[in-house]
């Protein structure tokens, strides 16, 4: 176990209890998740495998606030965010948490700054503040003269660098990423991993799916899923 | 800042559709085409009617004019040689109406004249009115030079003369010539006054000084010239008794001209055999004009109005499309955390600049049409600020109303379902 030094409810940043999502198909149910209970704490490295269908992403739409419970609790910074209208949700997505998709997800007629800048103009800020911030984020990825660039002029491991960046542009307290590397060769994945494994050494919560044992083992912990319910827990040896 | 903020929000838009720019081009064309032609209607619109006031007041709003015409038999008759044909309207005609007619304020009677005319070695054939200082009461005319006719001149029946200014170009009187004398037909008049002539006619009512050249008091024209006039035609003389050629009336309340002018209708129906005459009324003029702009308005109205709906339905239709090629877009921008109103906000504004910048480019269009119809038929266009407005504000309200559909439709994406479209 790795011991922290903060109180328990100081320490846990996300709280699962009996979580059930249910998909209506026709007269017939597909349980998605069917009751998970799991608590993550603050600035943990998760990983979350398993087969495909076994429930994962339905998970991390969960987590990530885009998706609700069918039934069961969800406690984000103790706070039950289960029974929050979409507003409200919209909301802790823009100030807590930040995502990575496999496919990227750039918007791909704004340029590699705008995209950085996306949160922050939702966040309000203005625009020299923003131009400011996106530079800095984009040093930090290794694209800091690429600001100018369309997403279509990148390759996948850069295109994968700016989406970092804008994950990172609202300053989030978990990262999600859902198979960031599934798109890229394994050296480049590799290097995304790097990066996740420095911000996690910076104390963000991170949380990511991925299919890889090698990028797997990287991080502290590993769910397995199983049919919407976790098979097992591991921790790393080397954690 | 909250200012800022929308400039900012209106750049976004502008960048966005500038991606598209044909596209963004033919989706507005609808609105231009649309505003251009509520711009061009309203303009046309409100220069007919700026004309038929101008008309009107050269006629005088409260105003009756009482013509004398030939009657129809005999218009038959005349043409036999040496016929006298005697009709119109009468001086007894004038003292009734002149005299304790209900709502009367004041009547002018006209007798009209040619005569062979010199004005030192200039010489001309005058048109002349024998009238009273009513007259110039009725229908007010700038004087330029020298005084009206008077009442003293009437009581003293001088033989004075107040030229138009019409007259007074042809017979080459200036402001000089007043005091100096004319000679009209046989007689001398003393030049007094030159006063600004109007021309035009409303409707089929001539403007009462049109083709007036020379005013002369009516008894003076009565003694020197008579009732009876000859007019040199192919086949022969013809000869005509009239003892007065109109009545010009002047109603004390412009709600009672109506009235007034049935009244006097019936009391020359109960004193004329024929019918020789005829009374009109300008102001049944301005109500037929008004009425004419009115039916033309809705008619113009509503296929701009309908051309506006049009513009409109293509703007959502792009929009909708849009929206569906954007999809993935919205799903990244509501993962991130955008709301559904900032959503609805963005998809507005693109909708609303498009449609506002089509209603600028169509207000251009709609500008030079008018332009181009007064300088090729003279008709009068008037671009009043409301013609300029109005159209602006339909086409904002256009892009809102058209653009809401799609933006809603864009704000109900799952951002879930969204972000797994390819
Ligand atoms: N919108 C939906 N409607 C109906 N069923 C759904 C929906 N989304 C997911 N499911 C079902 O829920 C189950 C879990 O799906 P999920 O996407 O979470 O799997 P996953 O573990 O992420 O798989 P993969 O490794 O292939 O990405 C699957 O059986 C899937 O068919
Ligand atoms: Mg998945």
């Amino acid at each position: 176990m790795i011991e922290q030094s903060a109180t328990r409810s100081d320490a846990e940043i996300v709280r699962l209890e009996d979580a059930y999502k249910i998909y209506q198909m026709g007269t017939q149910e597909v349980k998605a998740l069917a009751g998970v209970s799991i608590s993550f704490k603050k600035g943990s490295f998760w990983a979350i495998m398993g087969p495909s269908g076994s429930g994962k992403s339905t998970m991390m739409n969960i987590l990530g606030c885009l998706d609700r419970l069918s039934s069961g609790r969800y406690y984000l910074e103790s706070q039950d965010v289960s029974g929050l209208d979409d507003d409200s949700l919209s909301e802790f997505r823009l100030r807590y948490l930040g995502f990575i998709f496999q496919s990227f997800n750039l918007i791909p007629q704004l340029t590699v700054q705008r995209n950085i800048e996306l949160p922050l103009y939702y966040l309000g800020w203005d625009a020299n503040q923003s131009a400011v911030r996106a530079k800095e984020l984009a040093d930090e990825v290794g694209l800091g003269d690429r600001l100018d660039h369309r997403p279509t002029e990148l390759s996948g491991g850069q295109m994968q660098r700016v989406a970092i960046a804008r994950a990172l542009a609202n300053d989030p307290q978990i990262i999600f990423a859902d198979e960031p590397t599934g798109n890229l060769d394994t050296r480049t994945g590799e290097q995304i991993l790097e990066l996740l494994v420095e911000l996690n050494g910076q104390g963000k919560t991170i949380i990511i799916v991925t299919h890889e044992s090698s990028i797997a083992e990287r991080a502290q912990r590993r769910l397995h899923m199983i049919d919407g319910v976790i098979d097992r827990i591991d921790e790393s040896s080397n954690a | 800042m909250r200012q800022t903020k929308i400039i900012r929000n209106v750049w976004l838009g502008i960048e966005n559709l500038l991606l598209h720019k044909l596209r963004s081009f033919l989706t507005m064309l609808g609105v231009v085409f649309g505003v251009g032609s509520v711009v061009a209607m309203l303009s046309v619109g409100e220069g007919a009617s700026k004309e038929a006031l101008e008309q009107i007041r050269k006629l005088g709003s409260n105003n009756i004019i009482v013509s004398s015409i030939k009657s129809a038999e005999e218009e038959a008759t005349s043409t036999q040689h040496s016929h006298m044909s005697i009709y119109g309207l009468t001086y007894e005609d004038y003292r009734r109406v002149a005299t304790n007619f209900e709502g009367v304020q004041q009547a002018a009677p006209v007798k009209l004249t040619r005569k062979d005319s010199r004005l030192r070695e200039r010489a001309m054939e005058l048109r002349i009115v024998g009238t009273t200082h009513e007259w110039f009461e009725l229908v007010p005319r700038q004087v330029l030079a020298g005084r009206v006719l008077l009442h003293s001149d009437q009581e003293k029946q001088a033989p004075v003369a107040v030229l138009t200014e019409f007259g007074a170009r042809k017979i080459l009187a200036t402001e000089h010539t007043i005091g100096q004398t004319v000679r009209m037909g046989g007689d001398q008049f003393e030049v007094v006054g030159i006063v600004k002539s109007e021309s035009g006619q409303a409707g089929n009512i001539q403007i009462p000084d049109q083709e007036i050249d020379a005013y002369i008091p009516i008894e003076v024209a009565r003694r020197y010239f008579g009732d009876i006039f000859t007019k040199r035609t192919s086949g022969g003389d013809e000869r005509e008794m009239v003892e007065l050629h109109q009545i010009l009336v002047r109603v004390d309340d412009p709600k009672k001209v109506e009235a007034v002018a049935a009244g006097i209708e019936r009391m020359l129906e109960s004193s004329h055999k024929k019918k020789d005459y005829v009374v009109s009324v300008p102001l049944a003029l301005l109500k037929q004009a008004e009425a004419t702009k009115r039916t033309f308005n809705i008619v113009l109205g509503s296929i701009a109005g309908i051309s506006l709906v049009v513009g409109g339905i293509g703007i959502m239709n792009i929009m909708l499309a849009s929206v569906t090629e954007r999809t993935r877009e919205i799903g990244i921008r509501r993962a991130i955390g955008a709301k559904r109103k900032q959503i609805i906000y963005q998809f507005l504004i693109e909708t609303v600049v498009l449609s506002t910048t089509g209603g600028m480019i169509g207000l251009g269009v709609g500008v030079l049409i008018p332009f181009l119809i007064t300088y090729f038929s003279g008709m009068t266009t008037l671009i009043t600020l409301n013609g300029i407005l109005l159209p602006l504000l339909i086409s904002m309200t256009i892009g809102i109303l058209f653009g809401l559909y799609p933006a809603i439709r864009a704000a109900q994406v799952d951002p879930i379902i969204a972000l797994r479209h390819e």
